[in-house]
């Protein structure tokens, strides 16, 4: 009997400090479209999918090297990636470039680009819409949904900053918010 | 890889007309081009190796492209480029001299060719295009 009682206090007790660390960081369920999953390769021909970053917030850049417009942005995702990567963000550049990594790479060294870059293909393409134009970059929450897309340099570095700023602090990357289901299956009276 | 929706290229190139040729001599073509305003390609030589020049090509028969001619380019100073960079804009033609070989087959017939281009504007980039240029032959 005072097991179970045991068991029960603990369970709740779990279940209270789950739901305390949602709301202390102002958790919620993203209401956002999902972005389109991907497998792409990165220079070193390692796989690389949007799943992987599950948790992050993610600047992902659809790009090329024949566009001049996106060397403006690329400077301004440079410094995104320094300043915020260790709180739970990352910057994702894939090159649209036809010519593949013996265009991009060269590239990339000339730049110092110090995010990782991935090389796009017709199927990401088309998963996104088609990217009639380049740059064209999206927002996306820690929980993989689009929080925003901009076409073209559409907004300034501060913009940029701000909006990523606002999403990092909708949730914490230490501390992920255990789903709703998870607290209701965890407080059920006798589950243990 | 970049796919581009219909209707959205900002580049046109007028109908060609008719190109008469002598068998054995030489006659020039234009292509006609024109931009939507706003927007730029390169040139044949922009002067950075990341952009992509326009090229104008031309098969190999009935008639021998001699030479194509670009024309001038305008140096523009656009935000992402510390130099200028060499493009055209508006409308702008581009020149050809075609060689009828001397046994060339008389009569009507067709001359086509490719214009690969690649259009921005200050804030976007277009997928590079490769369009295809026709022009009719009377060879006489």
């Amino acid at each position: 009997m005072s097991k179970t009682i045991l068991g029960v206090c603990v369970t709740l007790t779990l279940a209270g400090v789950l739901v305390w660390t949602g709301c202390a960081k102002k958790a919620r369920r993203s209401s956002a479209k999902p972005a389109p999953e991907f497998s792409l390769k990165d220079a070193s021909g390692q796989t690389v999918r949007l799943a992987d970053y599950r948790g992050k917030v993610v600047l992902l850049d659809f790009w090329a090297t024949w566009c001049g417009p996106c060397k403006i942005e690329i400077p301004w995702f440079m410094e995104f990636e320094k300043e915020f990567k260790d709180q739970g963000f990352a910057v994702l550049g894939v090159s649209m470039d036809e010519d593949g990594w013996s265009a991009i790479k060269p590239y990339v060294q000339n730049m110092k680009m110090n995010y990782r870059v991935l090389l796009g293909n017709d199927a990401i393409s088309t998963a996104y819409g088609g990217l009639d134009s380049l740059p064209t970059t999206l927002l996306i929450d820690r929980e993989g949904g689009i929080a925003s897309t901009h076409v073209g340099v559409s907004m300034g570095k501060e913009e940029f900053k701000d909006a990523i700023v606002k999403l990092l602090e909708t949730t914490s990357v230490s501390a992920p918010v255990a789903p709703r289901d998870t607290v209701a299956v965890l407080a059920r009276p006798g589950s243990r | 890889m970049l796919a581009q929706a219909p209707g959205s290229a900002v580049l046109s190139i007028a109908p060609a007309t008719k190109l008469t040729i002598q068998r054995g001599a030489t006659a020039d073509f234009a292509v006609k081009a024109e931009l939507q305003p706003g927007f730029h390609v390169n040139s044949n030589m922009p002067g950075d190796d990341y952009l992509i020049p326009i090229r104008l090509t031309w098969n190999k028969d009935p008639l021998e492209a001699e030479q194509v001619t670009y024309p001038k380019p305008q140096m523009e100073k656009l935000s992402f480029s510390p130099n200028p960079i060499s493009v055209y804009t508006g409308s702008f033609e581009i020149g050809t001299r075609f060689k009828a070989p001397a046994n060339a087959m008389p009569g009507m017939a067709f001359m086509n060719g490719k214009l690969r281009y690649q259009a921005c504007n200050n804030k976007e980039c277009l997928p590079p295009r490769t369009v295809d240029v026709r022009v009719t032959l009377d060879i006489q």
